[in-house]
């Protein structure tokens, strides 16, 4: 039992309930299986943007384009689909993923092959991939007459009584736990996120990893960019506009640790289904929704201080002493 | 055993040869700035008037007044990414302070009390509970920007008193504005601190080894704490500018000046590892941001296209000499 409480997902997961039980008490539907279904289908485009976050963050980087990335794929496939609309949509999925590896790629060669910071490449990127968006549109909108019914409708179809998108959600954690929990390259990101130099005498490519991790998160910023356009049905300069923060606030509540090394694939889920859950409730408990933002605030805070009573290390204990003296 | 040696001449600086000044980061930002000024005057001929000049330096003294700060911060190998939300917050307190019928004075106080709050707040929760800078930030991002929404929503307070007009929008003596002229001091008092003061050694000890500026005595918390409260300060003065030169203020003012804070930063040859940097490279670094928004503001291009340039200017400057330093390796 006490092995049992020392996950953190396990705290995650009861403060997720305890909210619902709040939530529940202003407004009963709220707990009912249906809703969670369509909160859980709300949250699934955060939940796989937070997981591709997830990987790079393990490895001591941060993507900070993954939004733009987002908004850039988003509009490549929008603007085919409204140029072609005979092109099926499993093939612009493809078109989307590959979109995104190549954003995706870019950041990683920089990050591998020049040794820049993580932090400085994709926030330069960040910037050129949005601006790239207004390149290719001209600044026009791609509007939902001009998408065609399929690129809209594939992800509200239900399979099961469960809608596509949770599916889609569904698939890519289970791929993550799998890459994260049963092969040598998920046990290398946690590897090289713990000690990066033991990990390069251990054998592991260091430089070629966070390559590959690059890769990944820039095909979920692909897969989602896609996913986005035909749930809000618009694709616009201004999509997805500051959401990188989202993404990573997302981490930070799963308990994603940003040295990197520490985390799980459940954590980034739960961690982004609190913040879908947050944002369900507020209009249905008649809080203004403008209190979301210094909520979900709170609550990055709140779980970094938590976070961190778990992580801290001993050696610096007696510094600590120290110091206060 | 009777000449015992000398005792040993250490210099506080190492003697530099003249081709390192020459292939130093801030050389090769002069250049650019160079290149770009010229390449500015040759596409428009309205760049070289002493007014669109002056107008130009609107484009980073705000921006440029929290990046000193923040250029300390990162050297000593923190960052602080709620900088934008600091002024919204700051901005939304003096409008408040509007309402009630304060007067100039009382609304350049609240502006730089607000700013010196958030930044103690975020200062605190670093050094206090020793969490990580990155994270810290983006929460008080999100709260202080959040409490901006809480309190405006979707309105705007207006109606600042026209003595308030001057911070933003005055001219100290014929095209010089009273912004450029802040900028001036602010990179003088910065320079002055990183450079010559045992405060600037210190920041620059912390970023290289905090472990073992902590072992030589130096105080790594209660350094980074008056960090973090000159960047919450910078970035409350900067929002006196901000909402003086706007008038009003909307909660989302200032959205995503942070990045391009640590862009000019970043740009200006701060390592974002901490350690290393310049006063003079950010003042260059914010010289040459406003000459490309400038420059291709005059030639029409929309303000998204621009950030294509400074993001690419950031990836270029800074692979640049990685690359060189590759291709004379021989590697």
């Amino acid at each position: 039992m006490k092995n049992f409480l020392k996950y953190r997902e396990i705290w995650l997961l009861a403060a997720i309930a305890v909210l619902i039980g709040l939530i529940s008490t202003r407004f009963p539907g709220f707990s009912d299986p249906a809703n969670l279904r369509q909160v859980f289908n709300d949250t699934s485009i955060l939940m796989v943007l937070a997981l591709g976050q997830m990987v790079v963050i393990l490895t001591r980087s941060i993507d900070l384009s993954m939004a733009s990335n987002l908004c850039f794929t988003g509009m490549v496939v929008a603007m085919l689909n409204a140029a072609h609309p005979a092109i099926p949509i499993p093939l612009l999925i493809v078109v989307a993923l590959l979109v995104g590896l190549v954003l995706g790629a870019i950041n990683g060669l920089l990050v591998w092959r020049l040794n820049i910071p993580s932090i400085v490449v994709t926030l330069g990127t960040l910037t050129i991939y949005r601006g790239a968006t207004f390149v290719i549109s001209g600044g026009a909108w791609v509007n939902a007459d001009q998408m065609s019914p399929d690129f809209i409708g594939l992800q509200r179809a239900a399979f099961l009584g469960i809608p596509v998108l949770s599916w889609i959600a569904l698939l890519v954690i289970a791929l993550f736990f799998l890459l994260m929990t049963r092969t040598a390259l998920g046990r290398s990101i946690y590897a090289i996120g713990v000690n990066p130099t033991a990990s390069v005498y251990a054998g592991i490519d260091v430089g070629r990893t966070k390559f590959i991790v690059f890769c990944i998160s820039g095909m979920i910023g692909g897969l989602c960019g896609y996913l986005w356009i035909s749930r809000y049905v618009i694709a616009s300069v201004e999509v997805a506009n500051g959401y990188e923060l989202n993404i990573i606030a997302a981490c930070v509540i799963g308990g994603i640790s940003i040295a990197g090394g520490i985390g799980s694939v459940g954590g980034a889920v739960l961690g982004a289904l609190f913040l879908g859950i947050i944002s369900n409730a507020l209009p249905v408990i008649n809080i203004s929704p403008f209190w979301q933002m210094a909520i979900s605030g709170s609550a990055i805070i709140l779980a970094v201080v938590l976070n961190a009573r778990g992580e801290r290390r001993q050696g610096r204990i007696i510094l600590k002493k120290a110091e206060a003296a | 055993m009777t000449d015992t040696p000398a005792p040993r001449h250490i210099p506080d600086r190492l003697d530099k040869p003249l081709s390192s000044a020459i292939f130093s980061w801030e050389a090769l930002l002069v250049v650019v700035a160079v290149a770009i000024f010229a390449v500015n005057s040759f596409a428009s001929p309205y760049f070289l008037d002493p007014w669109s000049l002056s107008d130009l330096t609107f484009n980073f003294t705000e921006k440029a007044l929290i990046a000193f700060a923040m250029a300390l911060l990162i050297i000593s190998g923190e960052i602080d990414l709620s900088v934008a939300a600091i002024i919204a917050l700051a901005s939304t307190m003096m409008g408040m302070a509007v309402q009630a019928g304060a007067g100039t004075p009382v609304l350049v106080l609240i502006g730089i009390v607000v700013g010196l709050g958030c930044g103690a707040f975020n200062g605190l929760l670093v050094t206090r509970l020793g969490l990580p800078s990155i994270v810290v930030t983006i929460g008080t991002m999100s709260l202080f920007r959040g409490i901006a929404f809480i309190i405006l929503g979707d309105q705007a307070y207006k109606g600042y008193p026209a003595s308030f007009a001057f911070f933003g929008q005055g001219y100290v003596w014929w095209v010089v504005s009273f912004e450029l002229v802040l900028f001036l001091v602010a990179a003088i008092i910065y320079g002055f601190v990183l450079h010559r003061t045992s405060f600037g050694r210190r920041v620059f000890a912390i970023g290289n080894n905090p472990v073992a500026a902590q072992f030589s005595g130096v105080r790594v918390g209660r350094i980074k704490f008056i960090l973090f409260c000159l960047t919450g300060l910078m970035s409350g003065i900067a929002s006196v500018l901000i909402t003086s030169r706007l008038g009003s203020t909307r909660p989302s003012i200032a959205q995503g000046y942070e990045l391009e804070a640590i862009t000019m930063v970043v740009l200006g040859g701060v390592s974002i590892l901490g350690g290393a940097g310049s006063i003079l490279g950010v003042v260059l670094a914010a010289f040459i941001m406003g000459l490309v928004t400038f420059g291709l503001g005059l030639l029409n291009v929309p303000g998204i296209v621009m950030s294509i340039f400074i993001g690419l200017l950031l990836i270029i400057v800074i692979a640049m000499p990685i690359l060189w330093r590759r291709l004379r390796g021989g590697r």
